[in-house]
């Protein structure tokens, strides 16, 4: 089932749907640990912790070369600041995916959907694989759609909170909805949570603090990539309908089964 | 708008009183809630709440350990002018003491920059005393210039500015601004102030306002503990934060807990304030405001510092000399004495030990030109 499913996104053929990430690590030489373990192939990286002069300091000595990078945007309040970021990332050498956050709440650290499709227009025309972060609204999904979105990334819960799938209904809309491929963004704090996502149906998950924060994030690694990969086949098989009405053993209707009833 | 008048409100309420009044069960009521107001953060401020000091503990831990992780911001000052026009009593750096008297020259300023950039650190903080015709903003601007190309993140504590000075600045490149109230007592403050610009207490406390105006992306304040009691200044400090977060959601505001620790010699605190009381502060404010950046300062020794990581800190300060030219020639006077002289190395060693990753950087000068 793992080589026959693959996930297309941006030129690349992706195994895994787990996508992690590099921030809240206690030690970032933990990071290749947790790409082993988890099988995730897609990791983000804040830009404005990239310190390429940094030595053993800069983040991105620690990721594996076999990854693919997805830097974001974080600390970008408009739409001007996350172009200006993403054309910092490739200059650097990041490629050119983009993960684009706009946030100027740093209250609740919620994504500003308008700006976000502003950004997400220019960076799509420069040739980026730009994969937006937002509040799960239909609207905003098909604005970033149009605006040439690779896939719609809804926050399933505040970033950094693991509260889980929160936004859960509106999520499933957007599965239901989009053409474009729906990762499941911040608020995963346990892989059965994350097992949930895609047996609802996304595409993948992207989960960082509540790896990195773990106890043992090289063992959450690899729960989550168990938890992604089976809830993945569970949607792919096709879960049995789910009834809220117990069966009655009395039908209401069973006397129309009964002889003598008009046909 | 402005906090003034919820500050000065603040100053005619019987704090003292009502902290007293809390009882244990209380503050374990509010620490069982899942958000806390106003109330809450008092009640957790109380004498009463020292009971529940372990679970104050554990909470804070949680939550800063969901926003932030196990990271520390690392940062270290640079002095570069100890002239100063203003009287505050608790300052080595206050006009009539007669100390030496100096200010960095452009080449100076870049032999300190590369003095600290050889230790890895990106985040500076720059500070003067309050002489704006010996170190006013074109001297700072020039400064800026200097340090910029070697530091991504520059912020100031110097004397407080009218929002379009702190404009030209933030153009310069600098991103954050820090300043104390010191105290939040109008009465208080006015006797530790006897003159100087510094003086006007309304126009200090609306500073890292009218720093947000600007768009400085960091406002750091802060209460220098020690002055008066600590429970009142803590919960004003943690409304001014809050007031400032609630107006000004873009920016990250930082709370430090600067103590004044009682020696030989000098001012004295008035109301000196123990480690239990200041993790009692520091939890407290973790947990009414779990998105507030807290800094911890080489005030504190080596030990407590370690010990207090895993409760609310988020930045620490590093390989720190509190003299004018103190990073690249040794000997010279000091504003306050520190008690954690650890080079960033050390620290670095040490936080490492402790499961922390110490961020030396933490920002990327974005410039936006379209």
């Amino acid at each position: 089932m793992e080589h026959s499913d693959i996930f297309e996104i941006g030129g690349k053929r992706l195994t895994s749907r787990l996508f992690t990430g590099t921030g809240k690590y206690g030690n970032d030489s933990l990071i290749p640990e947790v790409c082993k373990s988890s099988g995730s192939e897609v990791i983000t990286v804040a830009l404005r912790r990239v310190d390429l002069d940094g030595g053993s300091n800069n983040v991105m000595r620690h990721i594996p070369g076999h990854m693919t990078l997805l830097p974001n945007t974080s600390g970008a309040r408009t739409a001007g600041e996350a172009v200006r970021i993403a054309r910092l990332a490739r200059a650097m050498g990041c490629g050119d995916w983009i993960k684009i956050e706009v946030i100027s709440d740093n209250r609740h650290l919620l994504p500003d959907g308008y700006e976000t499709a502003r950004a997400t227009e220019i960076l799509a025309k420069e040739g980026f694989v730009v994969l937006p972060y937002m509040n799960p609204d239909l609207y905003v999904a098909r604005s970033l759609a149009d605006a040439g979105a690779a896939a719609i990334m809804p926050l399933g819960a505040p970033i950094g909170t693991n509260r889980g799938l929160r936004t859960e209904e509106m999520i499933r809309i957007l599965i239901e909805e989009m053409d474009l491929p729906i990762i499941v963004d911040a608020g995963i704090g346990t892989p059965s949570q994350a097992c949930q996502a895609m047996e609802m149906g996304a595409a993948a998950c992207l989960v960082n603090t509540a790896i990195a924060t773990a106890s043992d994030p090289v063992g959450m690694g690899r729960a989550f990539g168990r938890a992604v990969a089976a809830g993945r086949e569970a949607w792919l098989s096709g879960t049995g309908p789910v009834s809220t009405l117990a069966r009655a053993s009395s039908p209401l209707t069973g006397f129309l089964d009964q002889p003598g009833v008009a046909s | 708008m402005s906090f003034l008048a919820k500050a000065l409100d603040l100053s005619r309420q019987p704090l003292e009183e009502r902290f007293r009044a809390v009882t244990t069960n209380e503050a374990q009521k509010v620490l069982g809630g899942e958000t806390i107001d106003e109330k809450g953060f008092e009640a957790l401020l109380s004498p009463a709440a020292d009971a529940c000091l372990e679970s104050m503990a554990r909470r804070a831990h949680e939550l800063t350990l969901r926003r932030f992780g196990r990271t520390i911001s690392l940062f270290t000052p640079l002095y570069v002018s100890n002239h100063c026009a203003n009287h505050c009593r608790y300052c080595g750096f206050a006009a009539p003491n007669a100390i030496p008297r100096a200010r960095l020259n452009l080449d100076e300023v870049q032999a300190e920059g590369r003095a600290i950039a050889a230790t890895g650190l990106k985040h500076l903080l720059l500070l003067t005393g309050e002489a704006p015709r010996q170190a006013g903003v074109d001297y700072l601007e020039d400064c800026v210039r200097v340090l910029r190309p070697m530091f991504p993140s520059i912020s100031l504590e110097v004397f407080p500015m009218d929002v379009e000075d702190y404009r030209r600045l933030v153009r310069t490149g600098v991103d954050g601004l820090t300043v104390f109230q010191e105290t939040y007592d109008p009465k208080l403050y006015a006797q530790l102030h006897p003159a100087g610009p510094k003086r006007d207490y309304a126009f200090r406390l609306d500073t890292p306002q009218r720093g947000a105006e600007a768009g400085m992306r960091v406002v750091n304040i802060g209460a220098l503990l020690g002055l008066s009691d600590w429970r009142k200044e803590i919960f004003a400090t943690g409304l001014h934060a809050a007031w400032l977060q609630k107006r000004y959601p873009g920016v990250d505001v930082a709370v430090s807990l600067p103590r004044m620790r009682p020696h030989a010699g000098a001012f004295q605190p008035a109301r000196p304030v123990s480690d239990r009381e200041l993790v009692q502060a520091m939890t407290a404010l973790r947990i009414f405001l779990p998105r507030l950046s807290i800094t911890i300062s080489t005030r504190e020794t080596p030990e407590f510092r370690d010990n207090i990581l895993p409760l609310g800190v988020t930045r620490m300060s590093a390989g720190v000399s509190t003299a004018v030219g103190g990073h690249a020639k040794a000997g010279q006077t000091g504003q306050f004495e520190i008690s954690d002289s650890r080079s960033v190395a050390e620290m670095t060693a040490k936080l490492q030990s402790l499961g922390y990753q110490p961020v030396f950087k933490d920002w990327e000068p974005i410039e936006v030109c379209a």
